[in-house]
C-alpha cells in the first residue's frame, strides 16, 4: 500500500486522517506544520502528501510550492485540505502545484475515495 | 468503512480550548485601528481550525458560529474592515460563547440557545454595517459533500467527453490514466487517443503531455460525476462534455459549451481578492504564531496532570540514591549479625562493632535525607506554575476597565512560581475577586486620579513568590486605599465592632473581611452582589492560608495571600491537650509562649484576655473548647500558642508544646464526618493518629460555648 | 490480634444456596448480634484510640488502619447498654458501611466475637416490638440458631452519617441545656 505524509496542525484532524488511511492499509507519517513536513519529505519519499492549508510556521500552500520544487516531488500527488469550498481558495492550492483538494468537513469515506483517486 | 469519530473528540476539544485561549490572549494584544495582520492571522487561524474540526466531528452549531467570527476576522485581515474596540470586544465575548458551546458539546449538555442567538445577532450586525463586502459569507461550512448531485439525470445515458490536456497537466501529479480508470468505474468507457499534436521524437519533452483523448461513456452516469473526475484539472485542460444519446436526450438538451468551466469561475466574489495571497504570507515565521504555539495549556478539570520530564528524572535519581542507602544499611546489618556470631568481648570486636554502628547511623541519616528529598520530589509532581491562574487576569482587567471607564496597567510577576494543583484550582476565584475589588474600589477613574496628581493610568500588580514552605501572592494597586473612617463607621453600623473599640489601623483595614461587611455604596455589577471579601477570606482559610490587607489612604492597597504550597503536607506544631497530641498548622501560628498568670484578665466575667506586651489579646482554653475538665486555676506550666484568626491574634492555652514536624494530611471525612474544630488528621511516627486543628473552627466552637455559658472564665 | 476471614469467605463461595447468607455474630452481654459477613473487613483486638473532641460518647475515637483514618464506635454505648471495662476479649469488628453514595469503613467495639452462622433468608423473622434497647430500624430481623436468638443488624442504618450527625448535635444540645 502507499506511503502517505499527513500534515495538519490540528491533532484531532491529523489523528482522524491518519487513522482512516491506516485502516485502509496505508503507511502514514504525521507532521504538524509545513516546516516539519518539508524536512521529513526531503529525507524520505512518499506516494501521497495530504496537507492542511492553514498552519503555523509554514502553511500548506507554501509547503506545496516547496515540495514541487524538489526533484522527486514533481509528480507526487499532493492534496490540500481546505475549509473553504470557494473556487478561489482551491485554486490557490492548485496554482501552487497541488494535485487536488478535499473540502472540510469530510468524512472518512470521502477521504478514502479521494485518496483512491490519486493513488489509482 | 465505519470509523467511530468520537475517539477523536477528546483531541478536538483539547485543541479547541487551546485555540480559544490563543484567540483570547491575542485579541487582548490587538490594537484598535490598523490591527497587526500577524496577530489577526493567528486569531483567524485558531478560529479556522476550530471551525474545520467542528464540522468534521459533527458539531455543526460550533462550526457555523465560528464561521461568522471567522468572516469578521477575515475582513479585518484583508483590511476591508477597521479593527474597532467594539469589534474586538464582540469577538472576545464570542470567544466566551464559543467556549460554552464547546463545553456543552463536550459534556453533552444543552447550550444556552438564547445566548448564542444574541451573539449571532451582534456579529451579524457588525458584518452588515460599514466595510467588509458581504462576500465573506459565501459558503456555508456545513456543506459536507463537495458536489451535490441535485436532481440530475442519472438514467441510462451516453456521454462524449473531449479531453484536451494542457502540456503541463502532469506537473501537478494528476494522471489521465487514473482519471480514465475512475470513469470506467462509472460506466462503460471507450477511449480514443489523438496523437496529432505529438511532436517528432527528437523534439519530444518527456514531461509534457501532448496527447488528447475523446472518450465515450455509457451507463447510468450523471454529468456531475464526470465533472468530479476532472474537477482538479479544470484549468489544466479543455474539456467538453456532451450528452449524445440514450434517455439523456429526452430531458436535457445537449450542452456543447465547456460546462465545467462555468463552475470554475469564482462565484462573483471580487472583494476578498487579496485574501488568498495574505494566507500565504500569513504564518511564515510570524512571531505571533510562534508565541501562541508555545503557550501553556490551560489547566483543565481533568484528573490527569502533565509532568515535566525533569521532575520525573529527579525522582528516578532520588530512588537510585535510596537503593544505594538501602544496600549500605543492609551491609551494616549483615556485618553486625556476623560480628555478633563470632563475638568476643575483646577490644578488637568491640572496635568493629563501634565501626559498624557508626556506618549504621550514617546510613540512617542518609535514609532520612533520601526520604525527605523523595517526598519533596514526589510532591513537586503536583506543582504547577501560577501562570495558569495569572493568565486569566489580562482578560478580566481588559473587560472590567472597559466597563468601569478606568485605565489600568496590569503587571504580572513571579508567574513561574509553583504551587500544588489543588491549591491552584481553588485560589483562582478568590484571586479574581480580589482583582475585581481592586479595580472596582481601589483604582480611581482617570479624572479623579488626575485631580489627585496621579498618572491617569493606574497600576495593578500581581506578584507571586515562595517564602519558606508557603507561597505568597500579592495583589497591589496604586488606587485610593481603604478609607479607614468609612470602614470603621460601617463596621460600627453593622455591629461588627462597637463604637468604643480601640482598633489599630491594621485591624480597621482587615474589617473589610468581616462577614456581612461591604463598603461599596452602589452595589456594582463588577464586584458582585452580596459576595463580600469574607467569602474570599473563607476560601483562603479553607485552603489553610491567610489573607491580610495593608493600605494607605490615597496611595493604594496591598492584599497579601499566604498559602501552603500543598494540601497534602503541612508543617505543624505538635501540642498536647488532655493527654492527646494535636497538630497546629505552623502557618496559623504567630508565636508560642509560657503563660504568665498575672497577665490573664477576665472581661465581663465571660471572655478572657491576655496582656501580650502592649496589647490585649483574647484567649481561649483548648481544654474548654474540647469539653474536658479544666483545672482552671492551674495554669502555671501551661503554654499559649498565639494564632491568627480573621486578622487578629488569639491565644490558645494548651497543656504542652512538643516538637515541630511535617505531617501528611489525611481526611477525617473519608470514613467519618466533618469535625468542626479539626481540618483533618495525620499519622505520627509511632503509628498513632493525631488530629489537626482548624483554628477558625476552634474559635467558632469556643464562641458558641461561651455564648451558651458552657465556658466560664 | 487480627483474625483472617479467608476461610470463612471461601465457605461463602461454595455455598450454592443463594437464599442463605452468612452472618458473623458477636456478643454484647448475653445478647448475640449478627452482621452480614461480606461486610466484615477484619476483626482486631481493642487498642487505644485518638479521641475526637465534642464527638458523641459512642464514638470512641479514630485509629490508623494501615494508613487510613477509621472511626471506632462502641456498640454498647450506641445501644445505651451499660458499658463495661474493655478487656483482652474486647474486639473491634471493622465493617464496610454503605450510604450516601460512598462506602465508609468503621469499627465497632463488641464484648467478643461469637460464631459464623448460615441463616436462610426466610428464617429471618421480623422482630417483635418488645421495647428492645435498640431502635427497630437498626434490625434487619431475628433468627433462632441452636435455640439461641440472634438479632441481625442493619449496619447501614445503624452507622449512617445522619445518625452520627444527629447524635453529635443532640449531644451538643444536651450539654448546652
Amino acid at each position: 500500500m502507499a506511503r502517505i505524509l499527513v500534515v495538519d496542525d490540528s491533532a484531532s484532524m491529523r489523528q482522524m486522517v491518519a487513522f482512516t488511511l491506516k485502516g485502509a492499509g496505508h503507511e502514514v507519517v504525521e507532521k504538524s506544520d509545513g516546516v516539519e513536513a518539508l524536512a521529513c519529505a526531503k529525507s524520505a519519499s512518499f506516494d501521497l502528501v495530504i496537507t492542511d492549508v492553514n498552519m503555523p510556521n509554514m502553511d500548506g500552500i507554501t509547503l506545496t510550492k516547496e515540495l514541487r520544487a524538489l526533484p522527486n516531488y514533481r509528480f507526487t500527488p499532493i492534496l490540500t485540505l481546505t475549509t473553504e469550498s470557494s473556487a478561489e481558495k482551491k485554486m490557490a492550492g492548485k496554482q501552487a502545484g497541488a494535485t487536488g483538494w478535499l473540502v472540510k468537513p469530510f468524512n472518512p469515506d470521502q477521504l478514502l475515495a479521494t485518496a483512491k483517486k490519486v493513488l489509482g | 468503512m465505519s470509523i467511530d469519530m468520537s475517539q477523536f473528540h477528546e483531541a478536538f476539544f483539547e485543541e479547541s480550548f487551546e485555540g480559544l485561549e490563543i484567540m483570547e490572549s491575542e485579541l487582548l494584544t490587538l490594537d484598535v485601528g490598523e490591527g497587526d495582520v500577524e496577530i489577526i492571522n493567528t486569531i483567524f487561524r485558531a478560529a479556522h481550525s476550530i471551525k474545520g474540526g467542528a464540522g468534521t466531528f459533527g458539531f455543526m452549531n460550533v462550526s457555523e458560529f465560528t464561521h461568522v467570527m471567522e468572516t469578521l476576522l477575515d475582513e479585518m485581515r484583508d483590511g476591508s474592515r477597521e479593527v474597532t474596540q467594539f469589534a474586538v470586544d464582540s469577538l472576545l465575548e464570542s470567544v466566551d460563547v464559543l467556549r460554552s458551546m464547546l463545553e456543552a458539546a463536550r459534556d453533552k449538555t444543552e447550550v444556552d440557545e438564547d445566548m448564542v442567538a444574541a451573539r449571532y445577532a451582534v456579529l451579524n450586525n457588525i458584518l452588515k454595517e460599514n466595510g467588509g463586502a458581504s462576500s465573506a459569507t459565501d459558503d456555508a461550512p456545513a456543506e459536507a459533500t463537495p458536489a451535490p448531485l441535485a436532481n440530475e439525470q442519472t438514467a441510462e445515458a451516453l456521454w462524449t467527453v473531449d479531453f484536451i490536456p494542457h502540456a503541463d497537466l502532469l506537473m501537478a501529479g494528476n494522471d489521465p490514466v487514473r482519471m480514465f480508470r475512475a470513469l470506467s468505474e462509472l460506466g462503460e468507457l471507450q477511449v480514443n487517443v489523438d496523437l496529432e499534436k505529438l511532436p517528432p521524437f527528437d523534439e519530444l519533452a518527456p514531461e509534457d503531455l501532448c496527447l488528447s483523448w475523446q472518450l465515450t461513456l455509457s451507463g447510468d452516469v450523471a454529468r456531475s460525476a464526470i465533472e468530479e473526475v476532472f474537477e482538479w484539472v479544470e484549468d489544466d485542460c479543455d474539456l467538453i462534455i456532451t450528452s449524445t444519446g440514450g434517455n439523456a436526450l429526452a430531458d436535457s438538451p445537449p450542452i456543447v459549451e465547456p460546462a465545467a468551466h462555468v463552475e470554475a469561475v469564482p462565484e462573483a466574489a471580487p472583494a476578498p481578492a487579496t485574501a488568498a495571497p495574505s494566507v500565504n504570507t500569513a504564518a511564515s515565521d510570524s512571531p505571533a504564531a510562534k508565541k501562541s504555539a508555545a503557550k501553556p495549556k490551560k489547566a483543565t478539570e481533568s484528573a490527569s496532570i502533565r509532568v515535566g520530564i525533569d521532575k520525573i528524572d529527579e525522582i528516578i535519581n532520588l530512588v537510585g540514591e535510596l537503593v544505594i542507602t538501602q544496600s549500605m544499611l543492609d551491609q551494616a546489618g549483615d556485618d553486625l549479625e556476623a560480628n555478633a556470631d563470632t563475638v568476643g568481648n575483646d577490644s578488637e570486636s568491640q572496635k568493629t562493632n563501634a565501626d559498624i554502628l557508626l556506618r549504621l547511623s550514617k546510613g540512617l541519616a542518609q535514609l532520612e535525607r533520601n526520604t525527605r528529598e523523595l517526598q519533596d520530589g514526589v510532591m513537586r509532581i503536583r506543582m504547577l506554575p501560577i501562570s495558569f491562574v495569572f493568565s486569566r487576569m489580562p482578560r478580566l482587567v481588559h473587560d472590567l476597565t472597559g466597563k468601569l471607564n478606568k485605565k489600568v496597567e496590569l503587571v504580572l510577576s513571579g508567574e513561574e512560581t509553583e504551587l500544588d494543583k489543588t491549591v491552584m484550582e481553588n485560589i483562582g476565584d478568590p484571586l479574581v475577586h480580589l482583582v475585581r475589588n481592586a479595580l472596582d474600589h481601589g483604582v480611581e477613574t482617570p479624572d479623579i486620579r488626575r485631580a489627585a496628581g496621579k498618572d491617569e493610568t493606574g497600576v495593578l500588580s500581581l506578584n507571586a513568590y515562595h517564602q519558606g514552605g508557603n507561597i505568597i501572592i500579592e495583589i497591589k494597586d496604586d488606587g485610593a486605599g481603604i478609607n479607614k473612617k468609612k470602614v470603621r463607621d460601617k463596621a460600627i453600623e453593622k455591629g461588627i465592632i462597637s463604637a468604643t473599640d480601640n482598633l489599630s489601623d491594621e485591624e480597621v483595614n482587615n474589617l473589610i473581611f468581616a462577614p456581612g461587611f461591604s463598603t461599596a455604596e452602589v452595589v456594582s455589577d463588577v464586584s458582585g452582589r452580596g459576595v463580600g471579601m469574607d467569602v474570599v477570606k473563607t476560601s483562603i482559610n479553607k485552603l489553610g492560608g491567610r489573607v491580610v490587607v495593608q493600605s494607605e489612604e490615597g496611595k493604594g492597597s496591598v492584599f497579601t495571600i499566604r498559602l501552603p504550597l500543598t494540601l497534602a503536607i503541612l508543617d505543624g506544631q505538635l501540642v498536647t491537650v488532655g493527654g492527646e497530641s494535636y497538630v497546629i498548622p505552623l502557618i496559623a501560628i504567630i508565636e508560642s509562649l509560657q503563660v504568665d498568670r498575672a497577665q490573664i484578665n477576665a472581661v465581663a466575667g465571660k471572655a478572657e484576655v491576655y496582656k501580650l506586651r502592649d496589647q490585649y489579646i483574647p484567649i481561649m482554653r483548648a481544654r474548654a473548647v474540647f469539653g474536658l475538665d479544666d483545672s482552671t486555676d492551674d495554669l502555671h506550666d501551661s503554654l499559649m500558642v498565639v494564632v491568627e484568626v480573621d486578622g487578629s491574634p488569639i491565644g490558645i492555652i494548651v497543656d504542652e508544646l512538643q516538637g515541630q514536624q511535617q505531617v501528611v494530611i489525611k481526611s477525617l471525612e473519608t470514613n467519618y464526618r466533618k469535625v468542626e474544630t479539626m481540618s483533618g488528621a495525620t499519622i505520627l511516627g509511632d503509628g498513632t493518629v493525631a488530629l489537626i486543628w482548624d483554628v477558625n473552627g476552634m474559635v467558632r466552637v469556643h464562641n458558641k460555648k461561651l455564648n451558651k455559658g458552657l465556658i466560664k472564665a | 490480634m487480627s483474625t483472617s476471614l479467608q476461610a470463612v469467605s471461601d465457605d461463602v463461595e461454595e455455598s450454592d444456596n443463594i437464599h442463605q447468607n452468612q452472618y458473623l455474630t458477636f456478643l454484647l452481654g448475653d445478647e448475640e448480634y449478627g452482621v452480614d459477613i461480606l461486610r466484615v473487613q477484619e476483626i482486631r483486638g481493642w487498642d487505644s484510640v485518638t479521641t475526637i473532641p465534642n464527638a458523641p460518647a459512642f464514638i470512641k475515637g479514630v485509629i490508623n488502619l494501615r494508613g487510613t483514618i477509621v472511626s471506632i464506635l462502641d456498640l454498647r454505648e450506641r445501644f445505651g447498654i451499660e458499658s463495661v471495662e474493655y478487656n483482652e476479649l474486647t474486639v473491634v469488628v471493622v465493617l464496610r458501611v454503605k450510604g450516601e453514595g460512598k462506602d465508609r469503613i468503621m469499627g465497632v467495639v463488641v464484648d467478643a466475637v461469637s460464631e459464623v452462622y448460615h441463616i436462610a433468608e426466610n428464617d429471618l423473622k421480623d422482630p417483635p416490638d418488645l421495647g428492645y434497647a435498640i431502635n427497630m430500624d437498626y434490625m434487619r430481623g431475628m433468627a433462632t440458631v441452636d435455640d439461641k436468638m440472634v438479632i441481625i443488624l442493619d449496619i447501614d442504618q445503624l452507622m449512617s452519617l445522619k445518625e452520627i450527625d444527629d447524635a453529635t448535635e443532640s449531644g451538643e444540645k444536651a450539654v448546652e441545656d
